[in-house]
């Protein structure tokens, strides 16, 4: 069975309080699709995010991965269904090495996690795929340095590398260029663009000029609502989004 | 260089009995029981970051259940410390369950809370627990019909029940799922998206630490031949987790040399100096001060920058 849809969102609602931040989210996204979230500030799209991947509970409406209602399953349960994703703020384990990093994020999906008498290291191909995805981002040689030496943009660069290490077949990518300088921009965003067609790639990004090249349907948030959702071209070209976004 | 010094402090702990008196030989045996507590105690403060002020209860359970059940219903010592140990096992499988409903400074009241009620029980239920006098003229196994009320006998049991503990809860922290709990530790909300369940790794690891404190406490009543209230008191858990922190909470010598710290203030310098409390205030305060990560790991860095500057 084949489901027609990576991820469904049906009439999403997650309220703090009085604060509606996510009000009838609706959204379709069919498998090897990319995707890019936009919005303003405050437009509710990482909050999105967090109920996509488990972190927060809506309110209401219903969450489908490949066909499941995934809307009541923890984090984790998702992420064995396919599901990865990067954050916003650096996740990361700081005091631990690149490797172990990037290893933790495939020892995850296994059931050696649970072994309490094997360390890590006896699961060599635990350490060889994660250094063959470092070197995907092009960190390999900093492989054995830990976390809290290494410069931000480089920790951009392992946080999608963990997700990455996972194969998932849906990645949420919340920002993944958001404080990079241009050269690091663009090798991130080369990399982006060789991510499999197996995996469905969902990313919010305020960089137009680079997120739009990546993107092939984008949805527009603002106030927690869908204003505009559909085809790239259709949707810049859109009114509605000039107005809310590009602000003319 | 490192396990060079991990092997001499290990083989030191083979002199005691050619070397020193019953008193000093007492002591290291005390020592060793604490440092198993302590070291229990670790798997959650230091690799799990569940700051726990209620240890105490599975010590005392421990204690409590094998001292009953030898004194009062006559079980041999293997009985009893099997029934002991499963139920300690029992109670910490259920305490985890209401404990781990919250984290951080919830946690540690729960099982602040939860050690309370426990300590009124053994106060007050003093027909089963005879309260206040405590439990008297309590025996110590003889495994193998080795008898070891000797200081000497027992100092070797002591070690040698120590030294297991200490490699199994080596081989714990170090282990794949070692890796997860300080993962879930450092990172929880990632690890949950990776795949990991905190809470479950949480509560395995609050169950295997309630596991060594039952242990623990099972070698606190063979030596003491004596168990009262105290022992499941906010102060003897506290104790442990001052002897957790002071050596260094997360690393696997520390809290033993933390312990072993609290032990000899308390039981050592407690008769030259009348507040002894007041002393290990002031050298908690001084370690805090000067060595914020620990006695271990202080003295880890120390020599590290002696030797980059011999260099």
């Amino acid at each position: 069975m084949s489901p027609e849809h990576a991820l469904e969102v049906v009439n999403l609602k997650k309220a703090f309080g009085g604060l509606i931040v996510t009000q009838d989210v609706s959204l379709k996204v069919r498998p090897g699709e990319r995707r890019l979230i936009i919005g303003p500030n405050g437009a509710g799209k990482t909050t999105l995010f967090n109920q996509i991947s488990g972190d927060l509970r809506p309110n209401s409406g219903m969450i489908r991965l490949f066909g499941a209602d995934v809307t009541h399953s923890p984090p984790y349960r998702r992420a064995h269904g396919g599901l990865s994703r990067t954050y916003q703020i650096i996740t990361l384990f700081a005091g631990d090495t690149l490797e172990h990093n990037v290893s933790l994020g495939l020892l995850g999906l296994r059931p050696s996690r649970w072994q309490m008498w094997r360390p890590m290291s006896f699961y060599r191909d635990l350490a060889s795929e994660a250094r063959r995805t470092l070197d995907e981002v092009g960190l390999l040689h900093l492989a054995d340095h830990p976390i809290s030496d290494i410069a931000y943009g480089e920790k951009r660069r392992v946080e999608l590398a963990v997700a990455l290490a996972q194969r998932p077949r849906v990645l949420l990518l919340d920002e993944p260029l958001a404080g990079l300088s241009n050269t690091e921009r663009s090798t991130v965003k080369s990399l982006i663009a060789s991510i499999s067609r197996e995996t469905t790639v969902i990313m919010i990004e305020h960089d137009m000029d680079t997120a739009l090249d990546l993107a092939e349907t984008v949805t527009l948030l603002n106030y927690g609502r869908v204003i505009v959702d559909g085809e790239r071209d259709t949707v810049i070209a859109d009114e509605r989004t000039r107005e809310v976004y590009l602000g003319t | 260089m490192k396990w060079i010094g991990a092997a001499l402090l290990g083989g030191s702990l083979l002199l005691p009995p050619f070397l020193a008196g019953d008193f000093y030989i007492n002591l290291a045996s005390q020592i060793m029981i604490a440092a198993v507590f302590a070291l229990s105690l670790n798997l959650l403060v230091g690799f799990g970051g569940m700051t726990s002020l209620g240890h105490a209860s599975y010590l005392g359970v421990a204690a409590y259940f094998s001292a009953l059940l030898t004194s009062r219903y006559g079980l041999g010592h293997g009985a009893a410390a099997l029934i002991s140990i499963s139920g300690t096992v029992a109670m910490a499988a259920f305490f985890g369950v209401i404990a781990l409903r919250a984290t951080g400074l919830g946690f540690l009241m729960i099982t602040l809370a939860l050690s309370q009620v426990l300590w009124g029980l053994a106060y007050r239920m003093s027909n089963v627990t005879n309260g206040d006098n405590g439990i008297t003229g309590l025996t110590r196994p003889a495994p193998f019909g080795i008898s070891l009320d000797s200081p000497v006998a027992f100092y070797w049991f002591v070690l040698i029940v120590a030294a297991v503990a200490f490699l199994l809860m080596a081989v714990f922290v170090s282990s794949a799922f070692g890796s997860s709990l300080r993962g879930v530790r450092d990172q929880p909300r990632r690890m949950a998206a990776l795949g990991f369940n905190p809470w479950l790794i949480r509560w395995i690891t609050f169950i295997y630490a309630g596991f060594w404190g039952a242990v623990a406490g099972l070698l606190y009543v063979y030596y003491h031949k004596y168990i009262h209230p105290s022992s499941l008191s906010t102060t003897s858990s506290a104790e442990a987790l001052l002897g957790v922190i002071a050596g260094g909470s997360g690393t696997l010598g520390g809290p033993a040399v933390g312990a072993a710290l609290v032990l000899l203030l308390k039981n050592y310098a407690s008769a030259y100096v009348e507040r002894w409390n007041m002393l290990l205030g002031l050298v908690f305060l001084f370690i805090v001060l000067v060595m914020p990560a620990g006695i271990v790991p202080g003295f880890t860095r120390l020599m590290a920058a002696l030797r980059g500057e011999a260099r």
